[in-house]
């Protein structure tokens, strides 16, 4: 006779040995490492969030407490490794196997810990692809989330910091997994239920709310006039030509340069309503002066940012709220949406290679990829048509063909030179090196340039989906790398046969003036004039506060 | 402070009529750029003041680049450089020739 339930005995007593420690299902903060101890084993996949935004970071210093004779070995699974508790539990012995996403502050941190050994890396992931593998052969035997308020049956109310929460939560509980939450506090009536509490087993109620870390605000006040002078080229090269008005933008200031100039060098071309009106994006600052000046339509968000809230919960027209009246976040949709549902997206990187291949990895740092690459990729599974996914199919064509697809715009924007003068333009890309190094099976390329379709610098638009070699190819590349070593590696007559096609465009070609690339076309100079914009809705985090 | 000079034959003499020009600022990372019309016929002469040593060749493949690029016939330009990258270098001699040719 076989026997279907070994999963749920050992669900039951790991449930039965967490109760010692909880009232019903409410834990006291310091019995949290004791609950650990005891819901979880030693060898345990665990999804500890831990996204790039919040922070069960109370969670993780429980976690991180832990007495390694009892946990051992465990395998983490979560999309992002954020908190220096992360990087402790691998020092420490608690966790050798990782599998993420994202690293942003920890990239180095990473790196270190792959050299001696205390790292056993799986792979990294994008989001989506991570969160699949949650319902494969990643499914957590715990997880460990964060929520702003539970009630005493445990449903949980997130406001805009949804985020990961309903994927991991769904793969783990529904697969007799243990669901941990840390929640800012405990109260009669939730605003909302973003989580069911049958899909909750205990509740840490901590005096300390969660971490949030306020990614995606870039301050106007550091945007320069070559990042403006590319925005400009991107706009009127890119935005008009294709007619692109649903997209997602990256969180560089490159793209802030963009949204900032909506309102002002994009609406003198009249395009407002013909470009950038439905967005899969985070809830940028930025965007602020082109929503009140009527040029979006709506927003769906992956996460939230830090000081949002009443501005967003202020324009349910614009974003996705709930009942209650606050925003509601979702990764996995959101990426979903730029996945499948997106005509461009445009973002930055630190490397591109001779063929368009882009990585964020540089010599020492491991910064994972976040969810770039779901919208950084053409879907081969879309199936609906747009015109700006049209004109992009035909100008990849070699011929025409009556079954021909279409293609997702798929832009790179970047300076030739990054900090320090460090070339953004590469003939190698160090994510080789580093696989060779740590003996990875893949190297991590954040987009490969096959699905590249525009890379935009200060100095020109090259459009990828025209060259029909690879020749074509790596001058077109040279042809806008600047003054690195790859763009004075260039062959000037090929280039200017390139320019004459149209597959090079310079500013002076897309009639834009040098003069024009001026801060003072930027529709917002400062944190201040986005809370002015904002009608003093926007609340900036005190670290933007330079006033 | 290093001192860098140029000469150029342009494919032609600047247009417009102003005698000067005074475009960016020295800050860090950032340049100032005086253009003055007082060179004959399509002659052109850039002089580089720079903190930064080691960049000569990238100073010369910027210029040379603008050079071919615009028309910078006629015009003296003296750059006061803050370790400016060279695509703003090159960026603010665009826009330098720009004001001197417009009205």
């Amino acid at each position: 006779m076989a026997d279907w339930q070994t999963e749920r005995r050992t669900r039951q007593e790991r449930m039965k040995a967490g109760s010692v420690f909880a009232q019903g299902k409410i834990v006291a903060e310091k019995d949290a490492t004791a609950l650990l101890e005891a819901v979880i084993r030693a060898g345990d996949r665990v999804c500890l969030e831990g996204d790039n935004q919040k922070q069960a970071d109370f969670l993780a210093a429980s976690l991180a407490n832990a007495n390694p004779q009892i946990l051992h070995d465990l395998h983490i699974v979560q999309s992002g490794i954020v908190l220096p508790e992360h990087i402790d539990l691998f020092e420490k012995g608690i966790a050798r196997k990782l599998d993420f996403s994202y690293s942003g502050p920890q990239g180095a941190a990473i790196s270190r810990a792959l050299d001696s050994g205390k790292i056993e890396l799986g792979a990294i992931h994008t989001y989506v692809e991570l969160f699949g593998r949650y319902f494969m052969d990643l499914t957590p035997h715990v997880a460990l989330t964060v929520a702003r308020s539970a009630d005493r049956e445990g449903n949980l109310y997130m406001g805009p910091n949804t985020e990961d929460s309903p994927v991991v939560i769904e793969a783990t509980a529904y697969k007799n997994g243990i669901v941990v939450a840390q929640v800012n506090e405990i109260v009669d009536k939730l605003p909302r239920v973003d989580i069911p509490g049958d899909q909750v087993d205990f509740v840490v109620l901590t005096k300390k709310p969660f971490f949030v870390e306020p990614l995606f605000t870039r301050d106007p006040a550091l945007i320069t006039e070559i990042q403006i002078l590319a925005a400009m080229m991107a706009i009127k090269g890119i935005y008009a030509e294709y007619g692109v008005k649903l997209l997602n933008h990256g969180i560089g200031y490159n793209t802030a340069a963009i949204e900032l100039l909506l309102p002002t060098f994009a609406e003198k071309l009249g395009l407002k309503g013909k470009i950038a009106s439905h967005w899969a994006l985070n809830p940028h600052p930025t965007l602020i002066p082109a929503i009140e000046s009527g040029w979006v339509k709506q927003i769906h968000s992956f996460g939230s940012e830090v000081g949002m809230d009443n501005y967003m919960a202020a324009r349910p027209d614009i974003y996705f709220t709930g009942r209650d009246g606050s925003m509601s976040s979702n990764r996995m949709y959101c990426q979903i949406a730029g996945l499948y549902a997106t005509d461009m997206f445009i973002g930055s990187t630190l490397q591109i290679d001779l063929q368009g291949n882009s990585s964020t990895v540089t010599a020492g740092r491991i910064a994972g990829f976040g969810g770039a690459p779901n919208m950084g990729s053409d879907a081969h599974g879309r199936r609906h048509p747009s015109q700006p996914w049209l004109k992009a199919g035909r100008e990849a064509a070699e011929t025409f063909s009556p079954l021909s697809r279409g293609r997702k715009l798929v832009v790179q924007l970047v300076e030739s030179f990054s900090e320090k003068m460090t070339p953004v333009f590469v003939e190698k890309l160090d994510s080789i090196a580093l696989a060779e190094k740590y003996k990875l099976d893949l190297a991590p390329v954040m987009i490969y340039g096959d699905d590249v379709t525009h890379i935009v610098s200060e100095e020109g638009i090259a459009n990828l989906l025209l060259c029909r070699t690879p020749g074509e190819r790596e001058q077109a590349i040279r042809g806008i790398a600047g003054f690195t070593d790859v763009g004075r590696g260039r062959d000037r007559k090929m280039v200017e046969q390139l320019r004459e096609r149209k597959i090079i465009r310079r500013p002076e070609d897309l009639g834009i003036n040098p003069l024009d690339a001026d801060r003072k076309m930027l529709a917002a100079q400062s944190i201040k004039d986005l809370m002015q914009w904002s009608g003093n809705l926007y609340n900036p985090p005190s670290k933007f506060r330079n006033w | 402070m290093l001192t860098l000079k140029f000469a150029y034959t342009a494919k032609r003499r600047a247009a417009g009529t102003k005698a000067e020009a005074l475009i960016g600022v020295v800050a860090s990372g950032n340049l100032e750029v005086l253009l003055e019309r007082m060179l004959p016929g399509a002659s052109c002469e850039v002089e580089i003041a720079t903190p930064v040593k080691g960049f000569d060749a990238t100073w010369k493949a910027v210029v040379d680049e603008f050079v071919e690029r615009s028309a910078p016939g006629g015009l003296r330009i003296s750059i006061n450089d803050g370790g400016a990258r060279p695509d703003t270098v090159f960026l603010r001699l665009m826009q330098g020739c720009a004001t001197m040719e417009s009205e």
